[in-house]
């Protein structure tokens, strides 16, 4: 069981003809339960990447495999795959359309064979998950503020039960308390729900603080993948690639520095918090 | 004299819904006073929906007051008479840049304010030519906006605004939409403008770590003002802004956590090396 | 298949083509198009053809970018050219079924397909070479005497060159709400007509709300940097023309000239 992409490359043309690697010979094995953050400055590749996780994009070159058959094989149901793999992308109004929110979220679970009853009663839990009140299910999604609609958006995926969920950058933009509010739902559901759950984020700090395994992409490829921690220890290529490692990282090395011993692995404010309360607590 | 007074300001509107019954005035801001000296750099701080936006077209007489006035350099928005005069003086600069560059040729676009003033064609020509050296995108004057990145996008449009030389730019959440490094771009061209071009600066905004740069904050919530001062006053009382749903830097979110465990502290911390700094006394 | 269309876009090569004032390129577009409409003879079609790779050698522009502009409307050429074959009556070549092909058919087949597809590559020609921008101010300018008789000539123009400026904008924004609801599951293969068009609702609403937020976005934008209309509204490219154009023009009328020679008196007609 799992996602499966081997040597994929994705290549297009742009105006003057010239051939331009979006992916080089990427290699990822995405497993049921995993929770990942997807980074990466712009243009290198994180889009395309997740859109092939689903089949939205084709690979020029290798194979894309689900529960270990090729999604390019004749017989394969790519739509069905869809549901299985649910993607939100990045602005919401490019996928809201329906008169009232209910109906917008019961778009997706009708599309993929359940009938109106059942469609409103996952599209009601899946609004209710998002933290949308009961009140609000007829209202039109077009009145809704930036955050509202986020989370509307997300709801409109969450209804198609998807095994894995990926997110396009679900925070960008969102004040502090909009951010906060979709980045627990993603731990909820993650913890609860045992779903599957790959974000795609330019916050060090919130990678930092959900995930458990990071992709990092450069150029088209995978500059790395793994443990977060073991991720964030290469502060010096990520910054050559114009990414950075989370404030308390930093924090941590310049106490570090100045005599104020505390372990170098600090990504959270928890961790950072512990980490000086420990030694202070210790000199007194 | 002040160039910018925002004296009572309140602004209503109606939104109409399916029935007579669903019509409601809205009050987006509510009874504001703001005065701003040639020069500053102040950052509005609020959650959206807080009239932060309402408050950053007022300034350009894009919105007009239901009470009290907005003055631009003594001119009243209110008068007609006034306005391009205004919007020239108080260029604004939004969010998205795609819906903002009219040119189709990045220099063309720069020109659109200036050819709307009626300037002759020599001087259209030399302020494109020092707006896009001022944002350091000369190399991209014959480019089309559409092949720049969303940073550079950004840039173009504050050159858009600077080549009709105003005195004050307010800047409408201008990185909302870009990446890390479009931010700093931009972020390190409006603090530059500030203070080698002395323009006064108001940036509507809400990433904490922005509005370090700025000489002065205002919060916004329910329209109305939450609290006015120096960002070290302001970050200081981080109660407060829980309260208002805000978030203050990562240092003096940290500093504050560390206070409530009894570690002694000051609340002026906002930077990483104020932290460190204080936290190394202790050894 | 989004990308295809390039009706409307300007790709920037150094030619003498681009240099022309917009208005001698109006000019020479509009000759074109009337002399297309005065063939009757193969000599003229050549004519024209050879007028046609004239330009775009001058031009610069990659001939590979210019036929793919043709993808875009290959449907409507497929389409017409079909109608024709198959239902100009004379004596039939062929018989497919109750399908006749006859002479005629083909021969005016032949005849609206060459003329669709160089009309078509043709004008896209001016939008290849000439930025909207341009465009506008050539259109603004000669047309001006329509002002006197109350039409908003420069209101018209400004309109014509944002929505050149939102083609690419708009498309690319087409193409990311298609994949947003294509990851939803939406079905557009299966199903009866009515189906299918109602499949499209989902993806003309977003982007039709979209267009309207960035119009509304780009008026305030707009207006917030003085705009008020045409009104003393200067130029940083003022029109002025020069030696070329003069030649161009004159050039211009020889062609159409001859065209209008080979149309009506030459005796190959």
């Amino acid at each position: 069981m799992s996602i499966r992409l081997e040597h994929v490359d994705y290549i297009y043309e742009d105006n003057s003809n010239q051939k331009n690697y979006a992916l080089k010979d990427v290699n990822l094995e995405i497993n049921p339960g995993e929770f990942i953050g997807i980074a990466g400055h712009t243009g290198s590749g994180k889009s395309t990447l997740i859109q092939h996780f689903n089949g939205l994009m084709q690979p020029t070159n290798g194979n894309v495999y689900f529960d270990g058959k090729n999604i390019y094989e004749n017989d394969f149901d790519l739509r069905g795959l869809r549901g299985k793999v649910g993607i939100c992308f990045q602005y919401p109004e490019h996928q809201l359309f329906e008169v009232t929110i209910l109906d917008d979220v019961c778009f997706g679970p009708m599309n993929f064979g359940k009938t109106r009853e059942e469609a409103e009663i996952i599209a009601k839990k899946a609004l209710l998950d998002v933290g949308m009140s009961e009140e609000m299910l007829q209202k039109s999604p077009f009145e809704l503020s930036g955050g509202q609609k986020r989370r509307v958006a997300i709801a409109g995926i969450l209804a198609m039960e998807p095994e894995y969920f990926i997110l396009d950058e679900p925070t960008a933009g969102l004040d502090p308390v909009g951010r906060g509010q979709i980045l627990n739902l993603l731990k909820r559901l993650h913890e609860t729900k045992k779903m599957t759950i790959i974000f795609v984020s330019h916050s060090m700090e919130d990678v930092a603080s959900y995930v458990q395994r990071m992709i990092v992409m450069n150029h088209g490829e995978v500059l790395f993948d793994g443990d977060k921690r073991e991720v964030f220890s290469h502060q010096k290529e990520l910054e050559e690639v114009g990414l950075s490692v989370p404030f308390y990282r930093y924090l941590a090395e310049d106490l570090n520095q100045r005599g104020f011993t505390v372990s170098k692995d600090i990504l959270t404010m928890e961790e950072a918090k512990e980490a000086i309360l420990k030694v202070l607590r210790k000199k007194r | 004299m002040s160039i910018l007074q925002v004296k009572n300001l309140v602004h209503k509107y109606i939104t109409v819904g399916d029935s007579e019954e669903d019509k409601q005035e809205v009050t987006a801001i509510d009874d504001i006073d703001i005065s701003v000296e040639k020069g500053e750099f102040i950052a509005i701080l609020g959650k959206n929906g807080s009239g932060k936006s309402s408050l950053a077209k007022h300034i350009n007489g894009l919105l007009m007051p239901t009470e009290g006035a907005v003055y631009v350099k003594g001119m009243d928005t209110r008068d007609k008479r006034n306005l391009l005069n205004i919007r020239q003086n108080a260029g604004i600069v939004f969010q998205n840049p795609d819906n903002q560059i009219v040119g189709t040729i990045v220099e063309e676009d720069v020109a659109f304010g200036p050819e709307n003033m009626g300037m002759p064609v020599e001087d259209i020509w030399d302020r494109v030519t020092s707006a896009l050296e001022g944002v350091g995108m000369t190399a991209y004057k014959e480019a089309s906006p559409n092949h720049l990145s969303g940073g550079q996008k950004q840039r173009i449009a504050i050159a858009g605004i600077m080549a009709m030389e105003p005195e004050c730019i307010i800047l409408d959440e201008p990185t909302a939409m870009l990446d890390p490094k479009g931010r700093r771009h931009v972020l390190s061209l409006v603090k530059a403008l500030n203070r080698e071009k002395k323009i006064t600066m108001l940036m509507v905004t809400h990433h904490m770590e922005e509005v370090l740069l700025a000489d002065r904050i205002i919060v916004m919530d329910h329209g109305r003002i939450a609290m006015d001062g120096t960002p070290k006053e302001v970050f200081s009382k981080v109660d407060e802004m829980k309260q208002l749903g805000l978030e203050v830097p990562y240092a003096a979110e940290l500093a504050w956590q560390l206070r409530q465990e009894g570690v002694p502290l000051s609340e002026t911390i906002t930077t990483r090396e104020e932290l460190v700094e204080e936290l190394c006394q202790f050894v | 298949m989004l990308k295809d269309i390039t009706i409307g876009q300007y790709y920037k090569t150094d030619s003498m083509i681009h240099r022309l004032d917009p208005r001698v390129k109006l000019f020479g577009t509009l000759v074109y198009v009337v002399t297309l409409f005065l063939h009757k003879s193969p000599v003229s079609y050549v004519m024209s053809l050879l007028f046609l790779i004239a330009v775009i050698g001058i031009s610069k522009v990659p001939v590979k970018f210019i036929v793919r502009g043709l993808k875009a409307v290959a449907v409507i050429l497929v389409f017409s050219v079909g109608i024709n074959i198959f239902f100009i009556p004379g004596e039939p070549l062929v018989k497919i079924g109750v399908l006749r092909i006859s002479r005629a058919g083909i021969k005016t087949a032949v005849y609206l397909g060459s003329r669709l597809i160089m009309l078509v590559l043709g004008t896209s020609l001016l939008t290849f070479t000439t930025t909207p921008n341009e465009l506008t101010d050539g259109l603004d300018k000669s047309l001006g005497f329509f002002n006197k008789i109350k039409i908003p000539v420069h209101e018209i123009a400004m309109m014509m060159s944002i929505a050149l400026r939102f083609i690419p904008i708009l498309t690319e924004e087409l193409d990311k709400i298609m994949k947003a609801q294509t990851a939803r599951g939406i079905d557009f293969e299966s199903g009866g007509l009515l189906k299918r068009m109602k499949s499209m609702v989902p993806i003309i609403v977003p982007l039709f709300v979209a267009a309207v937020r960035r119009a509304n976005d780009l008026a305030l934008a707009m207006e917030s940097r003085c705009y008020h209309g045409g009104q003393g509204r200067t130029k940083m490219k003022p029109l002025i023309y020069e030696t070329r154009d003069f030649i161009a023009y004159l050039i211009l009328l020889v062609f159409l000239a001859a065209m209008i020679y080979l149309g009506f008196f030459s005796p190959w007609r």
